[in-house]
């Protein structure tokens, strides 16, 4: 698989951008996958009852699927050597129309001596920013 | 860790990296198994704030509970078959108003004691309006 050039990238480049369906499904998908079942994340009824505007995406999923335009860039889940977000924003996944998702992911920094970028993501739903510092430090070297 | 969990997790987060899903591309890149996402440390990390949260002296209400921030600070990534050990260490507690800001951090270390990950999070705890 090809890695990246870091001689070649230069601060501002968009190296990747996807936009991600979210539905119901997804969400209870990544409840049994990851453990969380906090029921915000899948029952109307108790979203509603503590005051949040409909059921809620995990932020732990609007996390994880942020980071995979990066990975497959980059080639190789191991790359990423750092990954920080802040949670800015709710996701709020409609029964029926779920959630559109979009993800743009562009050149921070680049450290040619340590061979790492630090990528910069901006992930947004509804035409609002969702993730704030939203940073993933990948390693571009040949080898691991 | 097994391999059909990371599977599962990959396909939640919709990673599409053969790196994640097939053994052999996995073994062809130098792993031994099958590569977790970045974000998967944090079914790791989820059994160690349970316990956290679930300690009856914390005096945290589960349902107030929102989460911060998180970050994730790699030696190396998570691999199928891997025995991982977390170690949970309450780094800052802070007072907002109403509101708590906990901040934990988890070390997670491999079979033979060596750095996999470090997960980071900060939970808000919501006081009464």
């Amino acid at each position: 698989m090809s890695i990246p050039q870091i001689s070649e990238l230069t601060v501002g480049d968009i190296v990747a951008e996807r936009t991600i369906e979210l539905s119901r499904d997804s969400l209870v998908r990544y409840a049994g996958a990851s453990g969380d079942f906090n029921p915000i994340h899948y029952r109307d009824d108790v979203a509603e009852s503590v005051g949040l505007p409909g059921v809620l995406a995990h932020g732990m999923l609007t996390m994880g699927l942020a980071v995979q335009p990066v990975v497959d860039w980059a080639g190789d889940p191991g790359r990423v050597e750092d990954y920080q977000v802040r949670f800015t924003r709710p996701v709020v996944v409609d029964p029926q129309d779920g959630a559109t998702v979009s993800i743009a992911a562009k050149i921070g920094q680049i450290d040619a001596e340590a061979q790492t970028v630090r990528v910069d993501l901006t992930v947004s739903f509804a035409e609002q920013t969702v993730l704030g510092k939203a940073q993933v430090r990948v390693r571009l070297a040949e080898s691991l | 860790m097994g391999r059909e969990k990371v599977r599962e997790f990959s396909r939640a987060v919709f990673a599409q990296s053969p790196l994640n899903h097939d053994p052999e591309a996995a073994v062809a890149a130098g792993y031994a198994d099958v590569v977790a996402p970045p974000t998967f440390a944090v079914v790791v990390q989820e059994h160690a704030l349970a316990e956290l949260l679930a300690l009856p002296d914390t005096g945290i209400d589960f349902s107030r509970v929102v989460h911060g921030d998180q970050r994730f600070s790699f030696t190396r990534p998570i691999v199928a078959g891997d025995l991982l050990t977390a170690t949970l260490t309450v780094t800052s507690v802070k007072t907002l108003g109403a509101h708590s800001m906990v901040t934990a951090e988890s070390r997670i270390v491999d079979a033979s004691g060596d750095h996999v990950v470090t997960a980071i999070s900060t939970l808000v705890v919501r006081g009464d309006e």
